[in-house]
């Protein structure tokens, strides 16, 4: 019994550690972030890495799951004679809720991975002492520009799958199951609101751009520095950033659809 | 011809996002149709307003010249207290036109109609408009068509 108390304790103290180092390596980036303008070409590459690739799967994710959104509900809004508010429910759902977060938890898999993977390994071959030892800092040199990279990508990712993705049940909507081309729009545009809904989503996505690359970054800082080490780190950035963005998308909800 | 590419690449990154954008706020959603610009506003009264909501149509002959932007109650008057802001351009209302709560199709959103009056007065910002009629509630007409059918 004392055993396990003192097993509890010290998971606990464990967990209150980690969420310290990360607030401190966090306030660190932050503050080394006149980096991004210093250092434009890194940031660049950044971008580049983190945002352009993943352009291929944020948007035929967004193709499918618009499609599907269209087809099903064509099928629940056909019982009621409604297909016209097709395009309506295809958006609101799209703008308010799928794209911001479909897009974070397909950014945590393509770029968030790869970020801990690159930078655990960065600092499994002590890369990261070694510019310490030249002095080059490593917070402007290395985390400061991924950090900003992440953080200015899934905003614009996310709103490229809300249209893309409204493209998608146009297609399904009007093109397969016959809905009117122009009531789809005009039912969209009666119900979808810009501050309301588009302009939530996009914070919603600011917010999961910020948390999922802050995981991302610091499980790559925090890893243990073997190969068991940066495999676990990379596992753990998937997990955490996906129960972070689902957990925040039910309390931004709460706070901005009242 | 490296680097070349990558500012490329990402410029158009940034340039599609903001396109996307652009998109959600002109094609899925209404940002144009809420710039009314410069509004004045009317006030009236309602016995009941049934499902009227801030910001719901205002229409003339079916044609929308402004917006719901206040509902409040009266404690005074004991009705309802809904302000009607309407687009600057259409200030030849007369000041005894009529508004009603009327429900855009069989389950849709409820909207405010005027109907236009004979004076010669026009409405301006802060007038009332005196004869109303308030929204259809389904129970009040149900009760009423059975109080008429017991009667017979």
């Amino acid at each position: 019994m004392a055993d396990f108390l003192a097993r509890l304790g010290r998971s606990g103290l464990h967990w209150l550690a980690l969420l310290g180092r990360a607030s401190i390596f966090l306030f660190r980036v932050l503050s080394a972030q006149d980096a991004v303008v210093r250092r434009f070409r890194l940031t660049l590459i950044e971008i580049y890495s983190v945002g352009v690739r993943s352009l291929l799967i944020i948007v035929v994710s967004g193709l499918f799951v618009g499609m599907v959104l269209g087809y099903q509900g064509y099928i629940t809004l056909v019982n009621f004679g409604a297909t016209e508010a097709l395009g309506g429910a295809v958006a609101l759902s799209l703008v308010r809720e799928l794209g911001p977060v479909v897009t974070a938890l397909l950014f945590a898999g393509r770029a968030g991975s790869a970020l801990t993977a690159e930078i655990g390994l960065m600092k499994t071959t002590e890369q990261l002492s070694a510019m310490e030892m030249m002095a080059v800092d490593p917070y402007r040199r290395v985390f400061a520009p991924r950090f900003f990279a992440g953080f200015l990508s899934l905003p614009l990712l996310a709103a490229m799958f809300s249209a893309v993705g409204v493209m998608g049940g146009y297609i399904v909507g009007v093109g397969l199951l016959g809905v009117d081309a122009g009531s789809y729009f005009s039912q969209m545009q009666a119900v979808t609101d810009w501050r309301e809904d588009v302009l939530s989503g996009v914070i919603k996505s600011i917010v999961f751009g910020f948390v999922v690359t802050w995981i991302a970054i610091f499980q790559g800082f925090d890893a243990e520095p073997t190969s068991e080490g940066i495999s676990r780190a990379t596992t753990q950035t998937v997990v955490i950033s996906a129960l972070a963005v689902l957990g925040l998308d039910f309390v931004l909800t709460g706070l901005m659809f009242t | 011809m490296k680097l070349r590419y990558l500012e490329m690449s990402v410029g158009l990154f940034v340039l599609l996002g903001i396109a996307a954008l652009f998109y959600l706020a002109i094609q899925v959603s209404n940002i144009v149709e809420y710039r009314d610009g410069d509004t004045y506003e009317v006030i009236a009264y309602f016995d009941h307003i049934g499902g009227l909501k801030v910001r719901a149509p205002v229409t003339v002959s079916g044609v929308r010249i402004g917006r719901v932007s206040d509902i409040a109650y009266d404690p005074e008057r004991f009705q309802a207290r809904v302000v009607l802001a309407i687009r600057s351009g259409q200030d030849h209302l007369p000041a005894d036109s009529q508004a009603s709560i009327f429900t855009a199709g069989l389950l849709g959103e409820q909207y405010v109609g005027l109907e236009p009056g004979g004076d010669f007065e026009v409405l301006s910002d802060g007038d009332e408009i005196l004869l109303t009629q308030s929204a259809l509630v389904l129970e009040n007409m149900i009760g009423r068509v059975l109080t008429n059918f017991s009667s017979d």
